[in-house]
C-alpha cells in the first residue's frame, strides 16, 4: 500500500474520501464529539471506568479545544435528556479537576438557556434546568442558587395578564426538576423550599382547568382518570416529598465518585431573571396524562410503579426523550427503548406500549407523524417476539372495551393503527372475542370500530380477503364490494331522463372528441331546473353534470390513473358545468353516487377536482354537511376527506404566503444594493436595476392581493364549517329539549366530537380568525354546550 | 447555540442507495443531486396483483401523494411488481423512506428506493422477457410474480 503524501491531496475533485492525518484539527473534534455522545452506551467496562477515561481526555484536551468541549457538553445536555445524569456526572469531574472550566460551563448553560427561552424552544429549555438542577448532585453548582433560581421562576405566577401557559410553564420546570434534585435542595434549604412549596400549591388550586375535556383520551374516570399534567406531577412530588425524597430509580453515576466530587469547589449560578412575557412567545400547551396501565396489568415480573410514584414520571418522561431522540430511526429507537437502564425492575414492555400509546393519542396533535409509531411498533414486536406482541394484544383488547367514552379523534387514530399494524401480520387477530358488538346498534363504538377497521383493511388489501378473515358472523360490519353504480347501466335506464345523450356522449370520448364537442352534444340535455329558455343554457344545469360525469367516470372506472386521466383530458367541460356554487355542489353529489361504495376513490377524487379548481374548498365543506350525506356523516372517510380539504386550503395559503415573502426580501436586497451602489453606475445600469425594482414591486402588489383573497377564502371555509355544525348541533339539542329527550345520543357524541376535532386538527390557523369567530359565530346567545367546546379550545392557549 | 452534533442528527433510512440508474441520461454526479432532492420513490417486490389503489392507501400515511405509476412488462403491459410513488414534498417522501420501507404490502415486504424522477418509458421491465430484470434469473418460486424465475421456465 503506498503512503499518500500531503501533496497527493490538490486533487480533491477526483477523489472523494481524502486520506487525513490524525491529528488533524477536524477529525479530532469529530473523534470528541463521537466519545461525548456515545459514552453511557453498552460497553465492555463498567460506566464510571468509561466516565473516568473520558474525564482524563476532555482535561487533556482543554487547553486546545475548550470551546469545541464546551458547545458539545451544552448540546448533549439539550438535546439527550435520557442520559442527564450520565452527563451531569461527567461536567461533575471535569469540574473537579479543573474550577475554571466548571464555571465556563455553568455561563455557557445560562447562555444557553436564555436562548431556548427567546427560541420558545420550551422543552429544551426545560432539560436545560433539569441539568442544572442534576449538577447540585455533581457539586457543580450550589444548591441555595439553584434554589433563588426556582424561587425567581415560581414568582412568574405572582405576574399580572399573562397567560396561563407561561407561568404553567415555570411551575412545571421546577416540579420536574425535584424527583432529580429534591433531597439535595430541601436537605440545604428546606425552609424556602417549603415557602415555594405553598406557593406553586396555591398557584395550582386558583389556575383554570377548563382545556381539560378537551384534551382527555377518554371521558371516564374509570379504570384511570386522565390527570392534567400538573396536578398529576404535584401529586407525585408531594408523594415524594412524604417518602422523604427517596428515589430508588434514576441511575446516579456521581454516587459512585461522591468522594472525588465532595471535594470540588462549587459554582453559584448567576441571578436568573425569566424572560419578560412577549406576544410572539408561544408556550407549550398543556396535556393529559395519558395511563392505560396499572399494577394489575402486569401479571408476572416486576410491579408497575403506581400513577402517583415519581419512579412513573420518571421513566414516562426518559422513554419520551428516547423516541424524540430516535424517532427517525425505528431500528435503533427500538433498540434503545428496550435497553432501557433499570429495566429488569419495572415492565418495561408495559411502559413503552403505554408511552407510544400515549403519544399517539396526544390532543391536539401527536408529537410525531402517526406513521412512525406503527413501524416502531412493529420492530419492537421483531426484537421481542416472544413477550410485546402479547401487551400489545392487551393494550388492543383494552381499548376495544372502553371504545364507548374514547374520544372520536383517538378512535380515528386507533382505527388507522390497527388496520396498518394488522395488515403487517396477515390480518391475524381473535375476532370471535369481539362477537359481543354484533349485538349493538351498527352505530355504537364497538361495532363503529370494527367496521371502519375492516373498511381500512379492506383499503389495505381486496374485498374477497376481509370475507376470507372474518368468521362469517361477522357478515354485516364487512364493507361493501367497492364496484360503481352506473345508473344508466341499470335495467330500465334507458328511461331516465338524458339518457340517450349518455350514449351520444359515451360514444364521442370513445372517439377522442374535443372538450368543444362534447359541450356541443351536451346542448342537447334538457334543464330539469328551467321552464322558460335559456339561449346557450349555460345556466346550472344538474341533468348535465349527471350525464356526462356518470358516463365519463364509467369509462375511466378501471383504476385511479384512469380516472385521473379522464379527469385531465375533460377539465374544461368540467368547469364548463360548474362554473357555479350550485355546480360544484352538484358534481361531488354526482361523484359521490357513484363511487358510493369506494370511500378512496371518492377521496382522491375529491383531492383532484380540488387541486384542478373544478370544486373549491367551501364547496366540499357544503357536500359533508348536506342532507344527502347525513347518513354517512359519522363514517371516517367523510371527515378524512374535509380535514384533507382543509389542510389543502392551508397548505396553499402558506405556498401564496412565502412566494410574497421570497418577492419581498428580493426587493430589499434590491434597494440595499441599490443603496450601496449608488453614484457608481452608469445610466444604463441604473436605469435596468430601476425596472427591476418597477417590476418586483407590481409582483409583491399582485402577491399581495392574493394573499388577502387566500386567506379570505380560508377564513371563509372554517366559517362554513362552524356555521353548519352550529346549525346541526342546535338543532338536535333543541329536539331532545323539547321532546324531553337526553341529548346524550351516540351521533351526538359524535357530532360534538367532530367539531372538537376541527378545533384540534387547526388549532394554529384557526388561532388567527378567533376574533371573527367570536364575534359572528361563538357568541353568548349559543347554547352552553356548543360554546363549551370554543371555550375549551381557547383556553388552550391562555 | 445550536451546534448539531452529527452523531446525533443519523437519518440513515433516507440516505441514498448504491443503486444508480443505467439508462439515466446524465453522468453520476447529475444522478445523485437529483437523488437527493427527489420526491419520488422507487417500489420493488410488489406483487403482480397489487393495484394503485392500495399503493395509495399505505403510501398516502406518509403524505399527500401526487401520482402512481405502476410498473409494467414491456410486452404484456401488465403490472410486473413495481411502480413509482410521487409525493408533492420531499418531506413527505422522506417520512415513507423512514416509516413504509421494509413494511408489509399485500403481505410482502416492500423495498423503496429514492428515484431521479419518472420519465416516459422507465415503467417498463428492463428484462429480456419483458418483466424485471430480477424475474429473469430467480431461482426461486413467488406465486405472486408469475412462478418461477423466467430462466427456469424456459428450462
Amino acid at each position: 500500500m503506498s503512503r499518500r503524501r500531503h501533496s497527493d491531496e490538490g486533487d480533491a475533485g477526483s477523489q472523494p474520501h481524502k486520506r487525513r492525518r490524525t491529528s488533524e484539527p477536524i477529525e479530532i473534534e469529530d473523534r470528541l464529539e463521537s466519545l461525548i455522545c456515545r459514552v453511557g452506551e453498552k460497553s465492555t467496562s463498567s460506566l464510571e471506568s468509561n466516565l473516568e477515561g473520558l474525564a482524563g481526555v476532555l482535561e487533556a484536551d482543554l487547553p486546545n479545544y475548550k470551546s469545541k468541549i464546551l458547545r458539545i457538553l451544552c448540546a448533549v445536555a439539550r438535546l439527550l435528556p435520557e442520559k442527564l445524569t450520565v452527563y451531569t456526572t461527567l461536567v461533575g469531574l471535569l469540574n473537579a479537576r479543573n474550577y475554571n472550566f466548571g464555571g465556563e460551563f455553568v455561563e455557557a448553560m445560562i447562555r444557553q438557556l436564555k436562548e431556548t427561552l427567546k427560541a420558545n424552544l420550551y422543552t429544551e429549555a426545560l432539560y436545560l434546568v433539569r441539568f442544572l438542577s442534576d449538577l447540585v448532585n455533581c457539586h457543580v453548582i450550589a444548591a441555595p442558587s439553584m434554589v433563588a433560581m426556582f424561587e425567581n421562576f415560581v414568582s412568574v405566577t405572582q405576574e399580572e395578564d399573562i397567560p396561563q401557559v407561561r407561568s404553567d410553564w415555570y411551575v412545571y420546570v421546577v416540579l420536574s426538576s425535584l424527583p432529580w434534585v429534591g433531597k439535595e435542595l430541601y436537605e440545604k434549604k428546606d425552609v424556602e423550599m417549603d415557602r415555594l412549596f405553598n406557593q406553586i400549591e396555591g398557584y395550582l388550586k386558583r389556575r383554570q382547568k377548563i382545556h381539560v375535556p378537551m384534551l382527555q383520551v377518554w371521558t371516564a374516570e374509570k379504570p384511570h382518570p386522565q390527570e392534567e399534567y400538573l396536578d398529576c406531577l404535584w401529586a407525585q412530588v408531594q408523594k415524594l416529598k412524604k417518602d422523604r425524597w427517596q428515589e430508588r430509580h434514576i441511575l446516579r453515576p456521581y454516587i459512585a465518585f461522591d468522594s472525588v466530587l465532595c471535594e470540588a469547589l462549587q459554582h453559584n449560578l448567576p441571578p436568573f431573571t425569566p424572560p419578560a412575557h412577549s406576544d410572539d412567545a408561544v408556550y407549550p400547551m398543556p396535556h393529559v396524562v395519558f395511563r392505560m396501565f396499572d399494577y394489575t396489568d402486569a401479571p408476572e415480573g416486576p410491579v408497575m410503579p403506581g400513577s402517583h410514584s415519581v419512579e412513573r414520571f420518571v421513566i414516562e418522561e426518559n422513554l419520551h426523550c428516547i423516541i424524540k431522540s430516535h424517532w427517525r430511526e425505528r431500528k435503533t429507537c427500538a433498540a434503545q427503548l428496550l435497553s432501557y437502564p433499570g429495566k429488569n425492575k419495572i415492565p418495561l414492555n408495559y411502559h413503552i406500549v403505554e408511552v407510544i400509546f400515549g403519544e399517539l393519542f396526544q390532543l391536539p396533535t401527536p408529537p410525531h407523524i402517526d406513521v412512525m409509531y406503527t413501524a416502531l411498533l412493529i420492530e419492537l414486536c421483531k426484537l421481542q417476539p416472544g413477550s410485546l406482541p402479547q401487551v400489545l394484544a392487551q393494550a388492543t383488547e383494552m381499548m376495544y372495551m372502553r371504545l364507548d367514552t374514547m374520544n372520536t379523534t383517538c378512535i380515528d387514530r386507533l382505527i388507522n393503527w390497527f388496520s396498518h399494524h394488522l395488515s403487517n401480520f396477515q390480518f391475524r387477530w381473535s375476532w370471535d372475542d369481539w362477537a359481543d358488538c354484533l349485538t349493538q346498534d351498527l352505530e355504537k363504538p364497538k361495532p363503529k370500530f370494527v367496521k371502519e377497521v375492516l373498511e381500512k383493511c379492506m383499503r389495505l388489501s381486496y374485498h374477497q380477503r376481509i370475507v376470507d378473515i372474518v368468521p362469517a358472523s361477522f357478515s354485516v360490519l364487512i364493507p361493501a364490494d367497492p364496484v360503481c353504480f352506473y345508473k344508466y347501466g341499470e335495467e330500465n335506464s334507458s328511461s331516465l331522463p338524458g339518457f340517450a345523450v349518455t350514449t351520444t356522449v359515451g360514444n364521442a370520448i370513445k372517439n377522442r372528441a374535443s372538450n368543444e364537442e362534447i359541450l356541443i352534444v351536451l346542448k342537447d340535455v334538457p334543464n330539469p331546473n328551467q321552464d322558460d329558455d335559456d339561449d346557450e343554457g349555460d345556466g346550472f344545469n344538474p341533468l348535465k353534470i349527471e350525464v356526462f360525469l356518470q358516463t365519463l367516470l364509467h369509462l375511466a372506472a378501471k383504476s385511479f390513473s384512469h380516472s385521473f386521466s379522464a379527469l385531465a383530458k375533460f377539465h374544461e367541460v368540467l368547469k364548463a358545468l360548474t362554473d357555479c356554487d350550485e355546480g360544484k355542489l352538484h358534481i361531488l353529489r354526482v361523484l359521490y353516487e357513484f363511487w358510493k361504495n369506494h370511500p378512496l376513490m371518492i377521496s382522491v377524487l375529491v383531492d383532484k377536482f380540488i387541486r384542478t379548481q373544478i370544486v373549491d374548498c367551501a364547496a366540499v365543506a357544503n357536500w359533508v354537511f348536506s342532507p344527502e350525506m347525513a347518513h354517512d356523516f359519522t363514517r371516517f372517510y367523510v371527515w378524512e376527506i374535509l380535514h384533507s380539504t382543509i389542510r389543502k386550503m392551508n397548505k396553499h395559503v402558506q405556498k401564496i404566503q412565502k412566494e410574497l415573502d421570497e418577492a419581498k426580501e428580493k426587493l430589499e436586497k434590491q434597494q440595499n444594493k441599490k443603496q450601496r451602489d449608488s453614484g457608481d453606475e452608469e445610466d444604463m445600469e441604473k436605469q435596468n436595476s430601476e425596472d427591476e425594482e418597477g417590476q418586483l414591486e407590481e409582483q409583491i402588489e399582485k402577491l399581495q392581493e392574493k394573499v388577502e383573497s387566500a386567506q379570505s377564502e380560508q377564513k371563509n371555509l372554517f366559517l362554513v364549517i362552524f356555521q353548519r355544525f352550529i346549525m346541526l348541533l342546535t338543532e338536535h339539542l333543541v329536539r331532545c329539549e323539547t321532546s324531553g329527550v337526553d341529548i346524550n345520543t351516540t351521533w351526538y357524541k359524535n357530532c360534538i366530537e367532530r367539531l372538537q376535532q376541527i378545533f384540534l386538527m387547526h388549532h394554529v390557523i384557526i388561532q388567527q380568525y378567533m376574533g371573527t369567530l367570536e364575534n359572528l359565530l361563538f357568541t353568548a346567545e349559543l347554547d352552553h354546550h356548543i360554546l363549551a367546546v370554543y371555550q375549551q379550545f381557547c383556553a388552550l392557549q391562555l | 447555540m445550536s451546534i448539531k452534533l452529527n452523531a446525533l442528527y443519523s437519518d440513515s433510512y433516507v440516505d441514498i442507495s448504491q443503486y444508480r440508474d443505467q439508462h439515466f441520461k446524465g453522468n453520476r454526479y447529475e444522478q445523485e443531486k437529483l437523488l437527493k432532492q427527489s420526491s419520488t420513490l422507487y417500489v420493488g417486490n410488489l406483487s403482480f396483483y397489487t393495484t394503485e389503489e392500495q399503493v395509495y392507501e399505505l403510501f398516502a400515511k406518509s403524505g399527500d401523494v401526487k401520482r402512481i405509476v405502476i410498473g409494467l412488462d414491456k410486452v404484456k403491459k401488465t403490472a410486473c411488481g413495481f411502480c413509482f410513488v410521487e409525493y408533492y414534498t420531499r418531506a413527505d417522501a422522506e417520512n415513507a423512506m423512514r416509516f413504509v420501507n421494509g413494511t408489509r404490502l399485500d403481505d410482502r415486504i416492500i423495498r423503496t428506493d429514492w428515484d431521479a424522477g419518472f420519465k416516459e418509458g422507465r415503467q417498463y421491465g428492463r428484462g429480456k422477457s419483458g418483466g424485471q430484470v430480477r424475474d429473469e434469473y430467480r431461482q426461486d418460486y413467488d406465486p405472486a410474480r408469475g412462478g418461477y424465475g423466467k430462466l427456469v421456465q424456459k428450462a
